[in-house]
């Protein structure tokens, strides 16, 4: 490891995987409805900056999350970039078989730690969703087709307040039992500071091996960067965020939600950790979809590089 | 607070929390030692969105409201609040009314109001109005210091000597800043050794702090690590600050690696306010409300109210007709 792999006295990975959730989480909670040709301009331009995982679309019912509509479309209209996965949320077995049919060859599935959360999202408890589950995980299983696990409220609950870092385990430890090679923990209101952050992977790494660990931060509370620095620090390499930071906070209307790539990227680097990302050319994509949903990029890094 | 969520009432008073729940304090204690890394009990907050901030907002800010901003802070529980600068106002137009602002301020007990003397004129009238405390501004780039106060950093030290000696003389604390601290808008890299060397510099002529400044906010986690590694050589860690710039969204884990590497005292402005003046429309300083959220998160105490702090960004935004650069005070807004 490099010296500058070493921070204050905690190794970092050599090698960080940037998942982009941009196309999928960040495009959802944006307001505007962004036409099918934008969409997979934007994962092309995104395939080309050299991130190796793009989420691209949800197989959701278009009447819960219309900017998923064009979900079929945007599947296979996408160039598909050798050594890219391009994974698809699938809340169901109806929406797993929509997607294969589609051309998806990784589907990912959503649980949450906290029950209330639960209830209001998905309209059932923790342990009925994980079952709803079950049949995804085991049709996925059988057409070879990789799962990842995704746990929202980590950390926080708009609804529950503080989530116990033992049920985060749990909730955890049952998508990684049932089979997804990768377990996504999410600060879904971004409430998450390093002290929460560095409790909730304690509790949940006796739980899952740490290299099956992702974490998801939102910048709702301006902490994703530090949280995700913790935990690149407790050992994980796998990060979300989301080009140009799009997609703001569903419980805080008008505060920004993901964290934007291009200023993870940008730390990232700045550690000489490697992610095989093109800095320019990710901006280029975020400045893209920008001008697109007409709004400002939410990336700091975005900003102040167009400004020079 | 109607529907804002727990956590986030929570996290707003870190005091209410532990006097709603006095057995977190143990539990917050333990979160600390879970990774490994000892972080400093107390950090101390040094203030300074009247002068840093407001000299780098476009409108002149009318004298009434600095010393109703300055009075809201003074209220908060910060206990250094950098007031403003006794420069020459055909540079800094924005502190012109230096002396006016210092006189009118309502001095709150246990709280300290530095201002900057750029030299031995600016220091004695800095005194003459009243000033207790006083902070010098040297550079690790030769090219910074040229363009930004026209002279050389030895020229430049040699103007600080002939202010800390006086300052000695009146028994007046003096603090040295040291700014391109992680590179320079004209030089770029910064040998982290410069760095040492202008703060040993600093140190040794009688500042009692230095405060590292990454001016330009492009440093990350792992050049903050060399520079502190380089600094804390020749200046012990309990005499060095941050001063961290959040142009590039890296100043909250760039104070966590100092805060890791044993620093705490930690520079922000309310409401982030000040933009980057190398990177026009950019943010510059980082914002007290996201600094102050991160450190009671820790478990780490400051002294300082939230929620006033939050409300003194508030009425510093509207006198400016701007948004405030707080993502805590931004989702607070929101939620309610």
């Amino acid at each position: 490891r490099t010296a500058a792999g070493v921070n204050a006295g905690h190794t970092l990975p050599d090698k960080v995987k940037i998942v982009e959730v941009g196309p999928r989480d960040g495009l959802q909670n944006e307001k505007t409805i962004v036409p099918t040709e934008a969409k997979i301009n934007l994962i092309d331009m995104l395939s080309e900056s050299g991130l190796p995982v793009i989420e691209a679309t949800s197989f959701v019912s278009p009447k819960w999350v219309p900017q998923m509509a064009d979900q079929v479309e945007v599947m296979k209209g996408i160039s598909r970039k050798p050594g890219v996965s391009y994974p698809v949320l699938t809340p169901n077995l109806k929406g797993f078989q929509a997607a294969v049919k589609a051309g998806a060859a990784e589907v990912a599935i959503f649980g949450a730690a906290s029950e209330l959360f639960s209830k209001k999202n998905i309209n059932c408890s923790v342990d009925e969703s994980l079952q709803r589950f079950d049949e995804v995980m085991k049709a996925a299983k059988e057409a070879g087709v990789p799962v990842r696990g995704y746990v929202s409220c980590v950390v926080g609950c708009p609804y529950e307040g503080k989530v116990a870092p033992e049920k985060v385990a749990h909730v955890a430890k049952r998508l990684y039992s049932m089979g997804c090679y990768e377990i996504s923990l999410g600060d879904t209101i971004g409430v998450g500071t390093p002290g929460s952050i560095t409790a909730m992977l304690e509790a949940v790494s006796k739980e899952v091996p740490v290299s099956a660990l992702a974490v998801h931060c939102h910048d709702t509370y301006g902490q994703a960067l530090a949280n995700i620095l913790v935990a690149l620090q407790m050992g994980i390499s796998v990060i979300d965020s989301s080009v140009a930071g799009l997609g703001g906070c569903p419980y805080a209307q008008g505060a920004s939600g993901n964290v934007a790539t291009e200023d993870v990227v940008y730390m990232l680097h700045g550690l000489g950790i490697q992610t095989g990302v093109d800095l320019s050319k990710l901006m280029d994509a975020g400045a893209f979809i920008c001008r697109t949903l007409n709004r400002k990029t939410s990336s700091k890094v975005a900003q102040a590089t167009c400004k020079l | 607070m109607g529907n804002v969520p727990t956590t986030v009432k929570h996290c707003l008073s870190y005091e209410q929390l532990i006097e709603d729940y006095p057995w977190l304090r143990h539990w917050l204690q333990e979160e600390k030692n879970i990774t490994g890394h000892e972080y400093p009990e107390f950090v101390k907050i040094v203030e300074v969105g009247p002068r840093d901030g407001l000299q780098n907002e476009k409108e002149i800010v009318p004298t009434g409201v600095k010393i109703q901003l300055i009075d809201m802070l003074s209220g908060t529980g910060l206990s250094v609040i950098e007031a403003t600068s006794f420069v020459s106002s055909k540079w800094v137009p924005q502190m012109a009314d230096h002396t006016d602002v210092l006189r009118g301020i309502q001095r709150a007990p246990h709280v300290r109001y530095p201002v900057l003397t750029p030299n031995l004129q600016g220091f004695q009238d800095a005194v003459a109005a009243g000033a207790t405390e006083v902070a010098v501004f040297g550079s690790a780039s030769e090219t910074f210091s040229k363009k930004n106060i026209n002279c050389s950093i030895d020229e430049s030290m040699l103007r600080f000597e002939e202010v800390i000696n006086t300052a000695k003389e009146r028994q007046i604390p003096v603090r040295g800043y040291v700014s391109c601290a992680l590179g320079c808008p004209h030089e770029g890299d910064i040998k982290p050794s410069t760095v040492a060397k202008v703060a040993k510099r600093l140190y040794e002529m009688g500042c009692y702090e230095i405060s590292l400044a990454d001016t330009i906010g492009v440093g990350t986690p792992g050049s903050m690590l060399k520079m502190l590694q380089g600094v804390k050589k020749e200046v012990p860690i309990n005499a060095l600050a941050v001063h961290c710039h959040d142009t590039y969204g890296q100043a909250l884990p760039n104070i966590l690696t100092a805060l890791q590497m044993g620093v705490c005292v930690v520079d922000s402005a309310v409401a982030g306010l000040g933009g980057c003046p190398y990177a026009q429309g950019s943010s510059g300083n980082v914002s007290t409300e996201d600094v102050l959220y991160m450190l009671h998160g820790m478990g780490i105490e400051t002294g300082v109210n939230l929620p006033k702090v939050i409300e003194a960004g508030y009425f510093i935004c509207n006198a400016l007709c701007r948004n405030t650069n707080s993502k805590v005070a931004q989702a607070k807004s929101r939620t309610l």
